[in-house]
């Protein structure tokens, strides 16, 4: 039976429920706490040239070309003729996977009667990796942990028992790290079992016909939405604060009929700290952004993503090169979408939003007791927290939510049950979105004690504190963020630092930009802010020149 | 027998089901919205009429509605205020700060139950231990009360942050406001939802105070009006667990009477899992808008302790509002006749989940329906008969499917009409394949040892196909399929199940702390059973929610005490690593293990499900005529027997291709497949190769 288009629309749909079902596995099985209730992973599958056809749509649009980039590094590093049935390939190269050493991408050739026809890859951020632990503060990629190149962690079906022993002496986490591992291995091994029952009823023996077809309809409608963007060229640049010094970030935008390129030229140099970005990070949320804007409904795969040609210069903080640390690599490329975005504002207006908080306020928190004579075991918590998202052009901007990024918050009672810390406040913070005709999304305060008999230090890795998100078109700028003690006391917005006894952290993060004019926003939507404390009367009054009828 | 009638009030219809000594009748007619007891009134009428019985002789009525599920997406509810803790007042709009949408940059998140400004705090604070780290003070309490009178309430929800493990200043707020304004209804979450994780607590709670003066009156109003018509049997309710309550709980906990239509459709199915000896079944049921899928072992279906209710954006996961009240799990997704199909960026058909419902329906249904729908591409495939549709109350003109095809698919692809039709049927049954294969993983199965179970217009025209798309050997076609959820009410135990958040590390494990709260939970739920059973004979389930230390998710235990003795937290621990190990298919050496939530369920036993035999001799069903059908996997029209199903008798036998018409709807049987009609009146449908 030759397939049919029909044929080749089912299997394509079939293949995206595969890969779902694939990192809902991952899902359930993960220990990390940011893989299971946040999200934070990939699965996909690769056809034979290690092109992607399909992948899961996940919490981490970070994953989404670093991983499809990353199969080709293990096809070549591996290489052909080793490439065996019963293999799994393994690495977390921050150059080679997504970007940095939490992250295990594990791989799994495809076999079909004897023949290899494609992989399956995932990706999971694990628990522990040893080193320094989470935070900006190495010097470079050795401090921050282990690294495993590409390897084989089984070898036709023999699990590699030299690779366990070297992790587990290497990592605080042994058991949740190794298992992980294993729940990488396992989600591939699922994808398998539904791609070949798939390929038994269509009766294909390879996935060559339907990888063209998927790859081919992809690239020729990405293509299709590309042309639509006016053709020009388009700058931008975007400060923000970086760790020891200011970082600029800039791109140039190139649209030229059925292609758009992103140049990062003139961004700074890199980091003496861990908030360096390796290239193919950067190529996922520059490519993410435009893809959001511009081809929001073409499946991601290799056809999908390439014709988005996105380039930062060597050595620069977007490109950073080995060893550089890179352990936060996220805080910036979470803000790379805000840099395209803007030049893209200018080919297409009316499309996409200010400027927003943009990078994740992770909080990592080491608790130990203030007695360590005392029988109080210590406790690691990791928190995701979101600021407020831009305003769009024609609505309001997303108060407290991740955006690019696609994780989510983990419940404060769970949370307060995983370490001895107390969380007094996680709510909306007033008047701190950016006013506009649209305003920009609320950031939220956060305030973290430790119990009684605890101390902890905590890993700082928070941006937009010295500089806001900016509006668009009129609009304001959201409130920049703060680190600093409930009584007031500054504490640094990047690195480790200690919360005694009796102190308590407030982190306040910041709000997204306002869209349009302020004096143009309905008075209807001035009035239900009002009502619901998120401006207060004065800003009404100075900011957006509303004068309260019932106020004599 | 007794006599008994089972109502259930869905979106379009007011379904009937009455048992009596002769055996069951059943009537639908449409739901009265303003007055939705009138229709219940008639209805029974309409059952007793037809069945010879009187309405006077019904020893009790047992109900279900939407009633809850349609304030909540409406937004029809009381004016109500939300009390928390200071520093939590943007929980329920903070939600889980994610998008469900990755790539829309103009998505909207759905607006909170609560507004802003009707959310008060309380200065207090609870820990995770249940300590008290702030405690409520007299003046803030007075200050609160005030709050709520000043603002004119009607209902108070409250929720503190670690609540279900220290309920205190929950009470005092409660009895406050009780005292001090008696007219204002104000539920807790410690009773509503004592479980841990905040966002799901509130949101129950909430939508539990949102509800409950709507569903109090209606309740009442229905009493009344049964009373006054002479129908002095008690009414219960069928809670989304699946079981009954009496209407003082219902109205104590309405957000308890969520989903209780699907919940009656697990029930129908899983007496017919039980009657066929069925071990693993996946219930099917596809309407004109969502297609609904449950899994159910042993007789019983699944059971979750959360759920979402009212989603906004095309039925994603996320986008509606999470609740955490015992419910029977199952997934819906938005497949169903009246799918509106199209033809996306790519130019690939997509189908759903925008449904053109029943007004102004599919195109063929000659309402003005333009769009192309499941149920244009069924009839242009040959699955429906123009004539014969809704027993022919319905007369279908496949003219107009072929021109909404024309214009919506053909016209904007490569594909011919029939091309495209079967293009449709194939992707509307390609999605809840996947959905069907996606729910048997999340619980650790694999779905080819299933046998289906269909009910609901739409299913028994998909089944077979879907039977084939996902493996499945057999596929039981129920009567009454039509009404499955009414019925299903009939056969519900009373069943109450209380739950409570008591966090235990194994290798620290109380057995007193552990014992007092079980002893509390029974009593709880033995009270709220007792209300309905009266002295009927009742038995007590424990699901403990276990987890490895340092993981988010938990996973629910079976455990077969409901007392715990010293050493019988090893045993715990076996259970729990045979249950992850079914999940997983892997336990986690060294790790230590913890408990998180407690569930135990009193219930009255199921009712006895006869064994259904196996008819010695089969024959071959009369045929009433030929059709042509369009097989899916041949990808080919066969010529297919046509069978009346009410003249099928028990061992009546037809090889597909086949169609069993019936008033309510049509079973297809593919090719593959043989249907045999048993004594109890359902068809089972067998691949050929596997029949007996």
């Amino acid at each position: 039976m030759t397939p049919t288009a029909i044929d080749y629309q089912i299997m394509w749909n079939r293949l995206i429920a595969v890969v779902e079902e694939q990192a809902t596995t991952l899902v359930r099985t993960a220990f990390s706490t940011s893989v299971r209730e946040a999200g934070d992973l990939s699965a996909g599958l690769f056809d034979r040239q290690a092109r992607m056809i399909a992948q899961a749509v996940t919490g981490t649009p970070g994953h989404v070309n670093a991983m499809a980039e990353s199969v080709g590094h293990f096809a070549r590093e591996i290489g052909a003729l080793n490439i065996l049935e019963g293999d799994v390939y393994i690495t977390n190269d921050p150059w080679m996977g997504t970007g940095h050493l939490h992250d295990i991408t594990v791989v799994t050739p495809v076999f079909r009667q004897g023949l290899h026809i494609g992989f399956f890859a995932c990706t999971a951020h694990v628990v522990d990796i040893g080193g320094r632990g989470f935070g900006p503060d190495a010097g470079e990629v050795y401090e921050e942990g282990l690294l495993i190149p590409i390897s084989k962690f089984a070898d036709r079906g023999e699990v590699n028992a030299f690779l366990i022993h070297v992790v587990r002496a290497n990592v605080r986490t042994p058991d949740q790290t190794i298992g992980d591992m294993y729940s990488l291995a396992a989600c591939n091994e699922a994808g398998n079992r539904r791609l070949q029952a798939m390929l038994d009823e269509f009766a294909l023996v390879n996935i060559d016909a339907l990888s063209d077809f998927i790859i081919d309809s992809s690239r020729k409608a990405t293509r299709e939405a590309i042309a639509a963007v006016p053709d020009g060229q388009y700058q931008y640049h975007m400060r923000v604060d970086g760790y020891e010094a200011p970082v600029d970030l800039c791109v140039s935008l190139t649209a030229q009929g059925d292609r758009v390129r992103a140049d990062f030229s003139g961004t700074s140099g890199a980091s003496r700290f861990g908030v360096n970005v390796p290239e193919v990070y950067t190529r996922a949320y520059a490519c993410y952004a435009l893809k959001c804007a511009i081809a929001p409904e073409v499946p991601n795969n290799t056809g999908s993503l390439d014709p988005f040609e996105i380039s930062a210069p060597e050595g620069s903080i977007l490109a950073a090169k080995r060893p550089a640390p890179v352990s936060v690599r996220h805080v910036l490329g979470h803000l790379v979408p805000d840099v395209v975005l803007g030049a893209l504002h200018q080919a297409l207006p009316g499309v996409v939003p200010a400027e927003g908080a943009s990078a994740l306020w992770n909080v990592q928190i080491s608790a130990r007791s203030t007695d360590p004579a005392a029988d109080r075991p210590p406790a690691e918590v990791l928190m995701f927290n979101s600021g407020g998202t831009g305003a769009r052009p024609s609505l309001d901007g997303l108060s407290a939510t991740a955006f690019p990024s696609g994780v989510s918050t983990m419940s404060v009672e769970a949370t307060e049950h995983v370490g001895p810390i107390v969380v007094w406040t996680k709510e909306l913070r007033a008047g701190s979105g950016g006013a506009g005709a649209y305003r920009g999304g609320l950031g939220q305060i956060i305030e973290i004690e430790p119990r009684a008999g605890y101390e902890f230090w905590f890993n700082a890795m928070f941006d937009r504190v010295e500089n806001a998100a900016r509006g668009r078109e009129g609009g304001h700028n959201g409130m920049a963020g703060s680190v600093e003690l409930t009584d007031g006391t500054k504490l640094r917005s990047k690195g480790r630092q200690k919360i005694e006894v009796g102190q308590c952290l407030r982190l306040s993060l910041p709000g997204g930009g306002g869209y349009g004019p302020p004096q143009a926003r309905a008075p209807a939507a001035i009035v239900a802010d009002l009502a619901a404390g998120i401006v207060t009367p004065a800003q009404a009054k100075t900011t957006y020149g509303y004068e309260d009828p019932n106020d004599d | 027998m007794s006599i008994r009638v089972g109502v259930d009030i869905g979106g379009t219809f007011t379904d009937v089901a009455l048992e009596h000594p002769d055996g069951l009748s059943t009537f639908k007619l449409l739901t009265d919205y303003s007055q939705p007891e009138a229709a219940i009134l008639a209805g029974i009428q309409q059952a007793c009429d037809q069945a010879g019985v009187t309405a006077t002789d019904i020893e009790q009525v047992i109900h279900g509605t939407t009633l809850v599920t349609n304030a909540l997406i409406s937004r029809r509810g009381a004016r109500t205020a939300f009390i928390t803790t200071q520093g939590f007042r943007d929980v329920i709009e903070m939600r889980s700060e994610n998008r469900f949408e990755q790539y829309d940059l103009n998505l909207n998140l759905p607006l909170p139950l609560v507004p802003r400004q009707d959310r008060l705090v309380a200065k207090e604070r609870v820990a995770a231990s249940g300590e008290v780290l702030l405690s409520l003070s007299e003046e803030d309490i007075a200050d609160l009360v005030h709050q709520v009178r000043e603002g004119e309430y009607e209902a108070v929800a409250i929720g503190f942050m670690h609540a279900y493990a220290n309920p205190e200043h929950e009470r005092r707020m409660e009895e406050a406001l009780h005292s001090s304004l008696p007219q204002v209804s104000v539920s807790l979450s410690s009773v509503v939802s004592p479980q841990m994780r905040e966002l799901p607590r509130f949101n129950t709670v909430i939508a539990n105070a949102y509800v409950q003066p709507q569903v109090a009156d209606y309740l009442g109003r229905l009493v009344a009006l049964m009373k006054d018509s002479g129908i002095a049997a008690p009414v219960f309710m069928l809670h989304s667990g699946g079981g009954l309550i009496s209407v003082e709980t219902a109205i104590e906990q309405p957000v308890r009477l969520l989903e209780s239509g699907p919940a009656g459709g697990a029930i129908f199915a899983a007496g017919y899992a039980r009657a066929h000896g069925v071990d693993k079944a996946l219930s099917f049921d596809m309407g004109g808008t969502t297609a609904k899928i449950c899994l159910i072992e042993d007789g019983f279906s699944k059971s979750a302790n959360t759920f979402e209710i009212a989603r906004t954006y095309r039925f994603k996961k996320g986008s509606g509002m999470i609740v955490s009240t015992p419910v029977v799990e199952m997934v819906e997704i938005g497949a169903g006749g009246g799918s509106i199909a199209s033809i996306d960026a790519i130019g690939r058909i997509q189908v759903g989940p925008a449904s053109a419902g029943s007004e102004p329906g599919p195109a063929c249904y000659r309402r003005g329906g333009e769009h192309a729908t499941v149920t244009d591409a069924n009839l242009i495939l040959g699955r429906l008969d123009p004539e014969g549709f809704a027993g022919g109350a319905i007369p279908l003109d496949p003219s107009l499917s072929q021109i909404a095809i024309d214009a919506e698919l053909s016209r904007k692809s490569e594909l011919s009409v029939a091309e495209a039709a079967f293009g449709v049927t194939e992707m509307v049954d390609e999605n809840m394949a996947n959905a069907a294969r996606v729910h048997t993983v999340e619980h650790g199965r694999d779905i080819e040892h299933f046998t289906m179970i269909a009910f609901g217009g739409g299913a028994p025209l998909h089944a077979g196909r879907l039977c084939e798309k996902l493996g499945l050997e057999r596929l039981i076609v129920p009567p009454g399929a039509g009404v499955g959820s009414a019925i299903g009410f009939l056969r519900a135990p009373f069943s109450y199940e209380a739950t409570r958040g008591l966090f235990q590390r194994i290798d620290d494990f109380d057995c007193d702390v552990v014992n007092a709260t079980l002893a509390e939970l029974e009593a709880e739920a033995s009270a709220f059973v007792a209300a309905g059973a009266q002295d009927m004979a009742t038995m007590s389930r424990l699901t403990v929610f276990m987890r490895y230390s340092g993981q988010g998710w938990e996973i629910p235990v079976s455990f077969d005490a409901v007392h715990f003795k010293k050493g019988d937290e090893t045993r715990l621990v076996t259970a729990f690593e045979a249950a992850y190990r079914t999940l997983f298919g892997r336990t986690i050496e060294a790790l230590a293990v913890e408990v998180t939530n407690w569930s135990l369920t009193v219930s009255t036993p199921e009712s006895p499900t006869p064994a259904v035999a196996i008819p010695e001799h089969t024959m071959q069903a009369h045929v009433t005529r030929t059709r042509t059908v369009f097989d899916a996997a041949l990808r080919a029209n066969v010529e297919a027997s046509e069978v009346a199903r009410d003249l099928m008798g028990p061992g009546a036998v037809v090889d597909g291709p086949a169609v069993i018409i019936e008033a309510e709807t049509s079973t297809i049987v593919p090719t593959a497949y043989t249907a045999q009609m048993l004594p109890d009146g359902a068809l089972v449908i067998t691949r050929k190769a596997c029949a007996p």
